[in-house]
Order: structure tokens, then sequence, then C-alpha cells
């Protein structure tokens, strides 16, 4: 394992409650991780605190073995690459320029850009397939555009490990799947991947292990399908829902209208 | 082709600004005055206009280096220098200087740099919360606060001061180079070079300080370290500058724009360019506001704004239509 959490604890100031309580996570290569909850169940939290940004009331998280806290942060750059939830775009620079700032951990202040950092730029824009676009501002986008092009610049960083938070909330069916499709192959490749998604199927569909939470706890941990039970989500996401089986295996989760039984929808 | 343009900004700006005032002298002269030391023009040239021009130079370029380096910080297109609250704090030190009138040729730029520490280090105190965190939009409206503040008692004083007083603070803080010596451009530029050199070698610490505080992070910046020395230095170049001139409006809130828009957008390339325009472009305001109206002389603040607001205005128009 490369990046682990252990019985991790979290509390924010003035407030009485732990946003995480005892949580446990590892991420190894090749495999992907979904988080999933509701809406303040701690996702977020999760991620802040296994990349050090928040300090730990219990527990420890660790990269490589060593406290993420005991890791520079230009170092820890170097290992983990992480296109976060939010990113407002104040001045807009090109895809090129924006993907070319995943290389800054490697090269410090002053460091003239070289050979290398170029050649890592543009096989992170291969890799995404924008190259096409790498001349375009970044404010003239799509929203699909633009995840991909926040997924080079991590690349760009040549992580071992990819956390990706919530990187689909706002994106249609094509750029939902063309995200998670692009990051199933990355992770296949030798990438340790975490997702944090409220796409409850897609997760179901592309994670090797789903880890569940709720008020900060784990609730569920396991494969897809030992996660995605009608009963706990129903009680975790307080929605009746069904649970069918698509045709590679994978559980796909149904919401029921008010009123409608909640019994097992007929398998496809 | 447009960032060589900037660039050429600068002797062009050097020359015209060397020639300008209220002697007219041919270039012969101008020439002749730099390279011999004695003469008329001699005297006129170095030790009048050489210090002169090197101190708005440096001055332009430091308001826009610091200008650059704020909006970066707070991630507001809108941030100036002044934006802190440093503008009310200097203004009310050189304010109280000009009412006690003290006999010492220094004391409104001592007094000016005086203020302005102050006000830094009270909207300093003010934004940093919880911990050792500095929250740059608690620092934004820390600045506001303690700036009007400042502004408040100084508009008190200047209302209850004497007419010749109340002129003098008012020129003062439309800001000009009239009192430039080399001294002063000594003292400038001892006091202004490690700021200058640290800002200069934040650049991309500002890159990813723009993307936002998470994904700065994310990308290997240490952003509290960051923040705190982008701010510590921008507020002192701007406290030596206000010291030595004034309150220069425009020159740091449009010259970065300009660079941006023209040259590059990567803050390693953006803050050398916008140094060198903002220094020409205050040498030839400077330029501008004492041969205008020769023999008397323009505060450089309103020919700043005069100037560069409609070319300004052009830019955006250009570039948005």
């Amino acid at each position: 394992m490369i990046l682990s959490g252990s019985n991790i604890a979290v509390r924010y100031p003035g407030t009485s409650t732990r946003a995480l309580d005892g949580v446990t996570l590892d991420l190894e290569p090749g495999r992907l991780v979904a988080v999933v909850g509701p809406n303040g169940s701690g996702k977020t939290t999760l991620v802040r605190a296994l990349l050090g940004h928040l300090p730990l009331e219990q527990g420890n998280a660790q990269l490589d073995g060593i406290p993420v806290g005991q890791w520079r942060r230009a170092q820890l750059a170097k290992v983990v690459g992480v296109v976060a939830q939010r990113e407002e775009v104040v001045f807009p620079l090109t895809v090129t320029q924006t993907v070319m700032l995943g290389r800054y951990p490697h090269l410090g202040p002053l460091a003239p850009i070289g050979f290398h950092d170029r050649e890592a730029t543009l096989k992170a824009l291969r890799r995404c397939d924008i190259e096409a676009l790498a001349q375009r501002r970044v404010d003239t986008l799509s929203g699909g555009e633009w995840q991909r092009v926040r997924i080079a610049r991590a690349l760009a960083q040549q992580p071992r490990v990819l956390v990706l938070d919530e990187p689909t909330s706002s994106l249609d069916v094509r750029h939902r799947m063309e995200v998670f499709e692009l990051v199933r192959v990355l992770v296949t490749d030798g990438l340790a991947g975490l997702v944090v998604t409220h796409d409850l199927n897609l997760a179901g569909r592309f994670a090797d292990r789903v880890v569940l939470l709720d008020g900060g706890k784990v609730v569920a941990d396991g494969t897809p399908s030992e996660v995605f039970r009608r009963d706990i989500l129903s009680d975790v996401f307080q929605w009746p829902v069904a649970v069918t089986t698509w045709s590679d295996g994978s559980p796909q989760v149904i919401p029921l209208r008010v009123g409608e039984e909640p019994v097992e929808a007929p398998k496809s | 082709m447009k960032q060589l343009g900037l660039l050429l900004l600068v002797p062009v700006s050097l020359a015209i600004g060397l020639w300008a005032g209220p002697v007219t002298l041919s270039p012969a002269e101008l020439w002749d005055g730099l390279l011999h030391a004695s003469g008329d023009a001699a005297a006129i040239v170095r030790e009048i206009r050489v210090p002169r021009v090197l101190l708005a130079f440096l001055v332009g370029g430091s308001l826009s280096v610091t200008g650059a380096s704020l909006q970066a910080l707070l991630r507001n297109p809108l941030a100036d220098p002044y934006l802190l609250g440093l503008s009310g704090g200097a203004g009310l030190g050189a304010v109280c200087a000009i009412a006690l009138n003290p006999n010492w040729p220094w004391a409104v730029p001592a007094a000016a740099f005086l203020g302005a520490t102050g006000a830094v280090a009270l909207v300093y105190r003010l934004s940093v919360v919880s911990g050792r965190r500095l929250d740059p939009r608690v620092l934004l409206l820390a600045g506001v606060v303690v700036g009007s503040f400042a502004g408040a008692i100084m508009t008190t004083i200047v209302s209850l001061s004497e007419a010749a007083e109340l002129r003098r603070a008012f020129l003062w803080l439309l800001g000009g180079f009239g009192s430039a010596s080399w001294r002063a451009v000594y003292v400038f530029s001892a006091y202004a070079a490690v700021p200058l050199i640290l800002l200069l070698m934040s650049g991309r610490a500002l890159d990813l300080l723009a993307l936002g505080e998470e994904s700065a992070k994310h990308l290997g910046a240490d952003v509290e370290r960051n923040k705190r020395l982008v701010y510590l230095a921008t507020s002192l170049l701007t406290a030596a500058s206000v010291a030595v001139c004034g309150i220069v409006g425009f020159v740091g809130l449009v010259i970065p724009h300009v660079v941006r828009r023209l040259s590059t957008p990567m803050h390693r390339e953006l803050l050398p360019v916008a140094f060198a325009a903002g220094g020409g472009f205050l040498v030839l305001a400077d330029a501008m506001a004492r041969t205008v109206v020769r023999p008397l002389e323009l505060p450089v603040g309103a020919v700043t704004a005069i100037v560069g607001v409609p070319l300004f205005a052009l830019l955006l128009r250009r570039n948005y239509t």
C-alpha cells in the first residue's frame, strides 16, 4: 500500500461531534477505491485528512510508511496528484500552461522548465486526449474538458496516487463516462486511485472497492456488490432504493419514487 | 513580439524622462551632460533628472510588481498596492507630519512610512485567524476597514488645517517626484531590493496561489508561508514607495493586467516584465506631469490615471470584442 489512513478521527474547531471517527482506508497500485456517502458524511474531510491538510485527533495517515505530516508539500505532490472538488479560475491560463503547473513540485521556485518537463506535460495532454485543446484558454472550455485538463495537470506531477474529489458532479452522461473511463485506465496502468463521488452507479461499475461513509464513520467497506445493498443504502441515504445487477455483475442503484414498493427490481 | 514592445518601453521612456523638463535641452546637450561632469546641462541632467527618472522607474516597477502579486494572492483582479490599508496609514502619517511641520526634510516620508507599516501591522493582526492562518478574504476586509479609519482621521486633521497646509497635504497625497534626489534613490533601492527579489522569486508560488489555496497545496505550495511572504514583501514595498513619492494610483492596478494580456499570465515571466513596464510607464507619466503645465507640476497620480485609464479601456474593448 502507498497511502493509508488508520483509525482516523478529525474534529473541526468549535464543533462537538467528530467529522471523521475511526476511519481506516488503504490505497494500492492498480486499485480504484470509491468513497461514497450522503452530503456531509465526511468524504472530503477524509481526503484532506489523508493528505495531511487537517490535524488528526486520533489515528494516523501515512504515505510510503511515513506520516503525511512529515512530508514536505512539494515532495508529497510528486507522489500524490489531486483533483480537488472546486477550482474557480480568476486569471485564465492556456491548457498547456495549466498542465505545466503540475511540473512545479519537480521544479522548485527557480529551475527553468526543461525537456523532461515539456515531455511530461505533453504526455499528460495525450493521456487525457486534450492535445487539440493545448493552446485554448481554460475559461473557454466546457465542464468536461476542464476536468480532463485538471486530471492532466495531476498526471504531469507524475504521481503514484491519484485522488479525485467529485470529479463528475456537474457533467453530463458522456463526460462522466469519459472521466471514469480515463481514471480506470490510469489506475489499471498502475496508479493507486481514490475517487469521492455521489454517483453510486459509476462507483459500482468502475471501483474495485467502495467505502460507504455516514456521519464520519465507515458504514460498509468492500466490493461494490458487498456495499451496495438495498437495506444499507436506504438506511444511510434515508431514501428507499432498489438495487439491480448489470450484465457485467456490477450493482446498479435505483432510487424509488414516493409510494413505490421497495422490492428488488428485475434483473436485466 | 508584444513582450518586446513592452520591454522597448524602458529605454524610450528613460530617454524621454531625461529629456523632458522645464529647461529644454537638445539631445546633444543631454548627451554631453550625461558624459561630462561640468556645465549647466550636467548639473540639470546629473543632479535633477537622472535621480528623478531612476526613482520614478524603481517606484513604478515596484508598484506594478506589488499589484500583480497582490492580485494573485487575493485572487482578485481589482487588488492594487493600496488596497490593504496602506494608503490610509501612509496618508495619516504624512498629514500628521505636515500639520506638525517639524524642521526636518525627511519628516513627511518617514511619517508616511511609519503610518503605512503601522496600518500593515494592524491589518495583519486582524487577518490572522484561527491559529496562524492568514485568510485573504479577511485580509481584504481588514485592509478596507483600517484604510477607512485612517482616512477618516486624516480627513479630520486636514479639515482643521490652514489652507497652505491643506494644499501641501493634498498634493502630497496625489503623489509626485518633485523631491527626488540621489539620496532618495539610494535609500529606496537599498530598502526595496530584498522584498522585490523575494517577490520575483515567488513567481511560481503566485501561479499556484492564484488557483486557490486548496489546489495550490495539492500542487506542492507551502501556502501559509507563501501567503505571509507575499503579503509582507508587498506591504514593505508599497510603504517604501509611498514614503518617497506619495500615493501614485493606477500603476499597480492596471499595468499587471496590461502585461497579462500582452505578454503572459505566468508570474515568473509576468513579474519582471511588469517591473519594466510599470517603471517605464511611471517615468513617462512623470515626464508629462512636469512639462504639460510648466513651470508648474501636476501630481503624477493624476497623470497616471488621466492617461492610463483611456488606454486601458481601449485594451479591454479590443480584448473582449
